[in-house]
């Protein structure tokens, strides 16, 4: 916010705001004068001479300077006024400011045996109360809650786990908007109430009772009359918002869909000789297609769990040795140096069982619950006798063993032949 | 043995196809259909023993076909064949009446030993399925290990769960009876009961998979 923010549109008209670049005390008369093209002198004049005939002007002038928002050039000068108006629960207490400023004022131009008469008093005071409160919070409210700025809808990444970050600030922003109602419902109490005691004073108030009542029978017969078309755009609203977020969805699928599966299905019709080869594409295509559509793969930068781990590992060595392997997993655990260690080991026994597995699927089952981690690696291949692998066969004694032992975990590998092989990985909760 | 009589219900053309290449000569195709209606008729003029049945397809899907015509035939039975991989499609299909749940991608033969099964009155868990229902019925240890006691639909006993485990795991029923050292009648009473449990359990986790995905239904 420097000098980027004075040149404003000029095809824009001016609002009305404190104008900070040829202020005196807060900017107000230049503001005037600027909205309604007044020579700032004559402003000026007016709210001095205001002020010497009674106070008004200086009320008047506290009045705007503190519902007036700041302009963009007194943000040069005025480090104050980069604040935009304040619209949280502080409006409240600007509001009882402004009412007792005004009051103090009205009172003392009283004692000093001004015109001012109970019955205008009491309402004046209400009125600028509430509407302070009222002005505070209408003009603070398009440019968005200043405090916490709540990130754009589409900003919302649909990313798994986006559900819950997504329904708190929703349900903030919904607090915000309905205490912003109940202070805005609370000014327009207070004018009206304001209004309606200075009739009464007057006793105009026998008068309005009828044209009242008239109005809302009218108002009554109106909306008897016209619910059913409001009811209807309404719900046309809801129904085209609904669909545009459908059309939204519609265009992201159909640019996954374009990213991946078709430069898949290309590729698959130049590799159409290479059975393996296709396989292996389809396959990959089809977890990568799978975990898009129920939004499970791990965000960059979060926090992987051992499901996630796992079936990464199993798709490497899928695409890698063309061997399809079946993940179940149930329950799932935080990724720490053991279950780090777990899922390397599976990974091992599940390449171990892609290599020799004799091309029979791989399935891989893990289950975790309460720090137990239990994975099951199978396959149906021609088997092997565990006691006759020479020791120096380091694959399976470090990589799987070793590492599952160094974590005070266990592998065990049970294999024969025709029954294929099982490693059975497991870590029990750790005793600390 | 006659050969069992199937229909298939898929709005797939090249899967139905494909599924009637497969099972040629090993199962008796009465017919197939490629939507919720036309399976509607399809088995109530055929009366096929057992519908191969697709989760996903417009007008409801595999449920709805089931919500039709279980009630006028009851003799008909249900294996959900699916691409799915969301456990709400798979238990939804399975709560609404199916007696098994086998991905698309089973092989011709273990297909026809499925229908098989399932014309016998057997559930046929994939280790997919068998890893689902473990989730759904997660954290509730079953609190007593006698077989007498009036069992609860809301847990599973500990020998169930084994059994679902050693499913889960990729081992086939016969395979399960020798480790466990049960018959594999036995076996097959075990996975017939967690169905049982799967369709009547109040549990939960499984009502919520359902509401939800009656709720995606359009």
């Amino acid at each position: 916010m420097t000098n980027a923010a004075i040149p404003r549109d000029p095809a824009s008209p001016p609002v009305l705001c404190r104008e900070g670049s040829r202020r005196w005390l807060a900017g107000v008369c230049a503001g005037i004068g600027v909205r309604y093209g007044i020579d700032l002198l004559l402003v000026r004049i007016a709210f001095v001479l205001a002020t010497l005939a009674g106070g008004l002007g200086a009320a008047v002038y506290a009045l705007l300077w503190l519902v007036l928002p700041a302009g963009p050039s007194a943000a040069v000068g005025d480090s104050r006024a980069v604040r935009r108006p304040r619209t949280g629960p502080a409006s409240v207490k600007v509001a009882l400011g402004v009412g007792l400023l005004l009051l103090s004022v009205l009172l003392t131009s009283r004692e000093l045996g001004l015109w001012f008469s109970d019955a205008l008093v009491w309402p004046l005071v209400l009125v600028a109360t509430g509407g302070a409160l009222i002005w505070r919070q209408s003009l603070g409210a398009p440019s968005g809650p200043p405090a916490t700025p709540s990130p754009a809808p589409d900003a919302v990444p649909t990313r798994p786990g986006a559900r819950e970050p997504r329904a708190a600030p929703a349900i903030e922003s919904a607090r915000r908007r309905l205490s912003a109602v109940s202070r805005t419902s609370l000014g327009v109490v207070l004018v009206v109430g304001a209004g309606l005691a200075f009739l009464q004073s007057l006793g105009a108030l026998s008068l309005a009772r009828d044209v009242v009542l008239a109005a809302l029978v009218v108002a009554a017969v109106l909306a008897v009359i016209l619910a059913p078309w409001i009811i209807r755009l309404a719900r046309s609203l809801s129904t085209e918002r609904a669909e545009r977020i459908r059309s939204e969805e519609r265009a992201e699928m159909a640019a996954h869909v374009h990213d991946s599966v078709l430069q898949t299905l290309a590729l698959m019709q130049k590799r159409a000789d290479e059975p393996r080869e296709v396989a292996s594409l389809a396959r990959r295509q089809e977890r990568e297609l799978r975990s898009w559509l129920s939004r499970q793969t791990a965000t960059p930068g979060s926090e992987r769990l051992l499901q996630a781990a796992l079936r990464d590992a199993a798709e490497e060595v899928e695409s890698e040795h063309g061997v399809t392997v079946e993940v179940v997993a149930v329950g799932d655990a935080e990724l720490e140096p053991r279950t780090e260690a777990l899922v390397a080991a599976a990974r091992e026994a599940i390449v171990n069982a892609a290599k020799f597995g004799g091309g029979s699927a791989v399935d891989v089952y893990v289950e975790a619950s309460g720090g137990r981690v239990h994975a099951f690696v199978r396959d149906r291949g021609p088997g092997f006798d565990p006691a006759a692998v020479p020791a120096d066969r380091r694959g399976v004694r470090e990589s799987i063993v070793g590492r599952m032992e160094r974590q005070g975990g266990r592998a065990r590998i049970s294999s024969s032949a025709g029954t294929g092989t099982e490693v059975e990985l497991l870590l029990e909760p750790s005793a600390r | 043995m006659s050969l069992p009589r199937v229909a298939i219900v898929d709005d797939h053309h090249l899967f139905r196809a494909g599924v009637r290449s497969e099972l040629d000569g090993l199962v008796d195709i009465v017919g197939d259909a490629a939507g919720v209606a036309d399976a509607a008729e399809l088995i109530a003029s055929t009366r096929p023993e057992v519908v191969l049945l697709d989760v996903h397809m417009p007008d409801g899907g595999g449920v709805e076909v089931i919500r039709r015509t279980a009630q006028a035939h009851p003799d008909v039975r249900f294996l959900a064949l699916s691409v799915s991989d969301a456990a709400e499609d798979v238990i939804a299909v399975i709560r609404a009446g199916a007696r098994g749940y086998v991905t698309k991608t089973i092989s011709g033969a273990d297909l026809a030993d499925a229908v098989e099964r399932i014309r016998e009155g057997d559930a046929v868990f994939s280790p997919r399925l068998a890893g689902f229902v473990l989730d759904a019925f997660a954290g509730t240890p079953a609190p007593t290990r006698d077989p007498a006691a009036p069992s609860d639909l809301d847990q599973l006993t500990p020998r169930e769960r084994e059994v679902l485990q050693h499913i889960a795991r990729g081992y086939m029923y016969k395979e399960i009876a020798l480790r466990l050292e049960i018959s594999a009648k036995t076996v097959e009473a075990h996975v017939t009961s967690v169905l049982r449990k799967l369709q009547l359990s109040s549990r939960h986790e499984l009502s919520a998979w359902a509401v939800e995905r009656r709720l995606l239904e359009p």
